[in-house]
């Protein structure tokens, strides 16, 4: 099965999340179509590592320890984001991307 | 037809998982598109496993599907957010939201078309078993490793001072 299949998923599922990205305005629905590129992003990691352990490079296992590494990351970020969304729902009342405007002044 | 099963099984979930992303953006309401994001993690652990990377599988089930969607959920569900209350772009901004996300994927399509590239075997391999990874994880990679549980502390550090009410 050729590699290509993998690529071509991977992008259309990055693609799907930057769509979501520039079209949505809730900030939550933001975060998560950045967590969907972030998946794309490692999907194809993976892909790459079982295309070079089949082409016979012994150190393939790195690509997934860097996957793994990008799911801690992931997981920490996640933290961090929905607390500064849910103090900004605190202090405006809404989760629309537009009211942090505000911050510019 | 010659598909092998693998190749069925690898379409079969990536309609589902490109659907369900697809549902991510697409829905009105935030608990569908959480619902939708769940099950777009599940059919990529699918696709984790179908890669020899059992160890992945697994944990990106507990990460994601166990940890990270149920905090969203949770946020969305305590802000009580609906469709009704949902803010909307203008149209002609969602148009060009598509536009240029549907172009993105063109040019990137085009460009990687005719890339040649080994191919995936249909054997398997025992590179993603947790022994293996293990191995690599703490000897090439125990600094990094650490490291992460730095970030950890000072991200559960942040998150409680962030989402702490002031008095």
């Amino acid at each position: 099965m050729p590699v290509q299949y993998y690529i071509f998923l991977s992008i259309a599922l990055f693609c799907i999340g930057v769509m979501g990205v520039l079209m949505r305005r809730n900030a939550i629905i933001i975060f998560m179509c950045v967590e969907l590129m972030l998946n794309a992003v490692n999907l194809l990691m993976v892909a790459f590592s079982k295309m070079w352990a089949d082409a016979g490079r012994v150190d393939a296992g790195s690509a997934q320890i860097f996957v793994f590494f990008i799911m801690v990351v992931a997981a920490a970020e996640v933290a961090v984001g929905l607390a500064i969304i849910v103090m900004v729902y605190r202090n405006s009342h809404s989760v629309d991307i537009n009211i942090m405007n505000r911050l510019k002044n | 037809m010659g598909m092998s099963l693998q190749q069925i099984i690898f379409g079969v979930l990536s309609v589902i998982s490109l659907v369900s992303a697809l549902g991510v953006v697409l829905s009105k309401n935030p608990v569908t598109s959480v619902l939708c994001l769940i099950v777009t993690f599940f059919t990529i652990a699918g696709h984790y496993i179908m890669l020899n990377a059992q160890f992945l599988a697994v944990v990106h089930i507990i990460v994601y599907a166990g940890a990270i969607m149920v905090l969203f959920l949770f946020v969305i569900m305590l802000m009580n957010l609906n469709a009704e209350i949902e803010p909307q772009k203008r149209n002609w901004l969602k148009y060009a939201g598509a536009i240029s996300g549907g172009a993105f994927l063109v040019v990137l399509l085009a460009a990687l078309r005719e890339a040649s590239m080994p191919a995936l075997l249909p054997g398997s391999n025992d590179i993603g078993l947790i022994s293996n990874l293990g191995k690599t994880l703490f000897n090439q990679y125990v600094v990094p490793f650490e490291v992460s549980s730095i970030l950890f502390l000072s991200a559960m550090v942040g998150a409680v001072v962030i989402g702490k009410k002031e008095n």
